[in-house]
């Protein structure tokens, strides 16, 4: 019993991340109909960024708690990562935006590639530790461990993606962003000045990207150029699976998708006496994914349309 | 078609058997290869190897070599495969095309793998410093040779120890997937067993995983007492890290793919009492340990790792040559099964494939946030 509690809780950890990086993908697909496979690499640079301030910070001033610490680092990477968001949206896709739906997406890939050399050539190939700032204590619950840290993430991305959907739902910016999402012309007729409504929502998921990104190499105490990537294919398949387009499918997705990997990794091989391995984890979330597609081609909750952004 | 290849084949050997003896006589060079990663996250190691190799060849020098009756002198080619198994072929070929009489390296499995094609066609001698993996003298090629450790007798010793010195009852092992980590692991699984533990579980991760949690997990419930690692630091280090998290008691044990700093920075304080493995012995214990660490550092400053092994590397061929008493590869060959040699690293004698017998390993414990020396071991002849 604890084990199972132990592996629901592994997912539960594991697809709060897988969510908070599939919020950005959705939001962005919600409104331009655009995979920015940029954004993992924009994850990637968050955490990156946060080290490298993290570690002048540690050599500046050593006696500063290790939370203030890395604070220090998140303040830093979010802004960074929210520039470079904007960046991309004007200099990738802006000009593309009246182009073939293949073209932003081959200049998607591209960035990709790009940021992950440029990466490459900052930080060099080398996998960089994260300090050990923050406390490593763990709780029990009901046999179980679960450690402050998992609590905070999870905590982090049910209060994100809440957030974000009181912005879209509630505010004049999140009914602008409806907007655009249903008529991009409609909306620009009515007075929503589309640019500056897609160039925030960029922005928005670029400081969603950064503080997973921070996330994520102090949950696993390492960052990589190329860590960005596994993750965002991650990500992108749990906003497909929970329906692109959706905020709470993408939590939704990442939630199932962490949960549906734990447990296939955990009981794989338990289940088939040893004839398939925990090297199938992957192979099985894949394969749920592809059997609620086949049934539900539209994601679990990525039905209408209008409730996309 | 056949006979003229033949034929022309004759011509050549005669002419190489007459120039052989003429070559000779004009004095003179003859040209030794050495390869490993001069540029590079991997260059300090890289150039640490051709040190050594160049050490040896200017002793070499020094105190005056005869082949054929006729006074030689030893030429080093340095070159460069950037770690890289397409570069490593590159440089290769230039060293064929160039004459070498013998190459020491590569430094890195991956390099030296593919490259031992092109000296096995050659059939040109290559004794290769530090290169582990089972696969490069399981090829078969009568050229391929190595005074390290193998991944295979190193698996075996880490097998035996889990069993018999860490008392380990329930083993769990996890690798990678690779072929250095998967090779490695199963070696490990085939002396744990013949030594008398029991194998609870084995899980698999890949190369660029860093959640392990669920395995973990799974592991947990089976509460082994030691769990193996066929793997590199970047999945030990947070490996070791999640275990702690989890609160699983076993002690970590893994191979040389995880003893190194960076393992200790990687899983920071959760590295403490980790157990792994290096092919070879710690400088301080070689038999020629002392006195070459005082002639390499006088020249080249201090030592990161395999130097010793690619000085023996180069003495190992000059000593082929001297036995054949002739740098012509082919003899080279043929005598460097019979290498009898104490080396500055050990006793150096291969077997058939061309793998160092008796080789030693030795095992390292996390204490204090550095690999101190546990125990060393001498593998099975």
């Amino acid at each position: 019993m604890d084990i199972f509690v132990q592996q629901l809780i592994n997912g539960l950890v594991l697809g709060s991340i897988y969510a908070l990086v599939a919020l950005g993908y959705t939001m962005v697909y919600g409104i331009l109909e655009l995979i920015n496979f940029a954004h993992g690499e924009v994850t990637m640079i968050g955490a990156m960024v946060a080290l490298a301030v993290i570690g002048a910070l540690m050599g500046v001033a050593p006696d500063l708690p290790g939370i203030v610490i890395v604070l220090g680092g998140v303040l830093v990477a979010v802004p960074v990562c929210m520039l470079l968001g904007f960046g991309i949206e004007r200099l990738a896709y802006r000009p593309l935006r009246n182009a073939p739906r293949l073209a932003p997406l081959i200049t998607a890939i591209g960035l990709s590639i790009v940021l992950q050399n440029v990466a490459m050539l900052i930080w060099g190939r080398q996998y960089i530790a994260f300090p050990p700032l923050l406390p490593q204590g763990s709780h029990e619950v009901l046999g179980a461990h679960i450690s402050t840290l998992q609590l905070f993430i999870v905590a982090l991305s049910v209060l994100v993606m809440l957030g974000l959907w009181f912005v879209v739902q509630k505010t004049r910016l999140g009914r602008a962003m409806r907007a655009t999402a249903q008529s991009r012309e409609v909306a620009a007729l009515m007075g929503v000045n589309v640019n500056s409504v897609i160039a925030t929502t960029f922005v928005i998921g670029s400081a969603l990207a950064a503080l997973a990104g921070v996330m994520v190499s102090a949950y696993y105490g390492l960052a990589h150029y190329y860590m960005g990537f596994l993750l965002g294919l991650k990500a992108f398949s749990a906003a497909v699976l929970g329906g692109i387009g959706n905020i709470a499918g993408a939590m939704l997705g990442g939630l199932l998708l962490g949960v549906i990997e734990a447990l296939g990794a955990g009981y794989i091989g338990d289940l088939t006496g040893g004839f398939l391995g925990s090297n199938y984890q992957d192979v099985f979330a894949f394969f749920i994914l592809i059997l609620v597609l086949v049934f539900r081609p539209s994601g679990l909750l990525g039905e209408r349309v209008a409730s996309r952004a | 078609m056949r006979f003229t290849i033949v034929s022309a084949l004759l011509v050549t050997l005669v002419a190489v058997a007459g120039c052989g003896q003429k070559s000779e006589t004009a004095g003179d060079v003859v040209k030794i290869g050495s390869v490993a990663p001069l540029t590079g996250p991997q260059a300090h190691l890289g150039k640490d190897n051709e040190n050594g190799a160049r050490l040896a060849i200017e002793e070499l020098n020094a105190k005056g070599l005869n082949l054929g009756g006729k006074p030689v002198k030893l030429e080093l080619i340095g070159e460069d495969d950037q770690a890289d198994p397409k570069t490593g072929t590159v440089v290769a070929q230039k060293l064929v095309d160039t004459g070498v009489a013998g190459v020491v390296g590569h430094l890195n499995s991956g390099t030296s793998i593919p490259a031992s094609k092109l000296y096995a066609d050659a059939g040109i001698p290559q004794v290769s410093p530090s290169a582990t993996a089972i696969a490069y003298t399981a090829q078969g090629y009568k050229t391929a040779f190595r005074v390290m450790t193998n991944d295979e007798q190193q698996g075996k010793v880490l097998g035996q120890f889990a069993v018999k010195s860490m008392g380990a009852k329930k083993i769990a092992i996890i690798d990678d997937r690779t072929a250095y980590g998967q090779g490695l692991a199963d070696e490990f699984e085939k002396a744990a067993k013949a030594a008398g533990g029991e194998i609870v579980a084995r899980e698999f991760t890949n190369d660029r995983a860093t959640d392990f949690t669920a395995i973990l997990t799974s592991i947990k419930g089976k509460s082994p007492d030691v769990l193996f690692f066929g793997g590199m630091d970047p999945q030990g280090g947070p490996m070791a890290q999640q275990m702690k998290r989890l609160g699983l008691a076993a002690k970590l044990l893994g191979g040389d793919g995880i003893q190194n700093v960076n393992f200790l920075k990687l899983a920071g304080a959760e590295a403490e009492g980790a157990v792994a493995s290096l092919p070879g012995l710690p400088l301080d214990q070689m038999p020629g340990g002392a006195a070459f660490k005082q002639k390499f550092e006088a020249k080249y400053g201090p030592i990161q790792v395999y130097a010793p092994y690619a000085y023996d590397a180069a003495y190992v061929l000059v000593d082929a040559m001297r036995r054949a008493n002739s740098a012509d590869p082919a003899k080279v060959v043929a005598e460097l099964p019979k290498t009898d040699l104490q080396g500055v690293t050990g006793h150096i004698r291969f077997d058939k494939k061309g793998d160092i017998t008796g080789g030693s390993v030795t095992l390292y414990q996390v204490k204090n946030g550095t690999w101190a020396v546990l125990e060393t071991v001498k593998s099975a002849e």
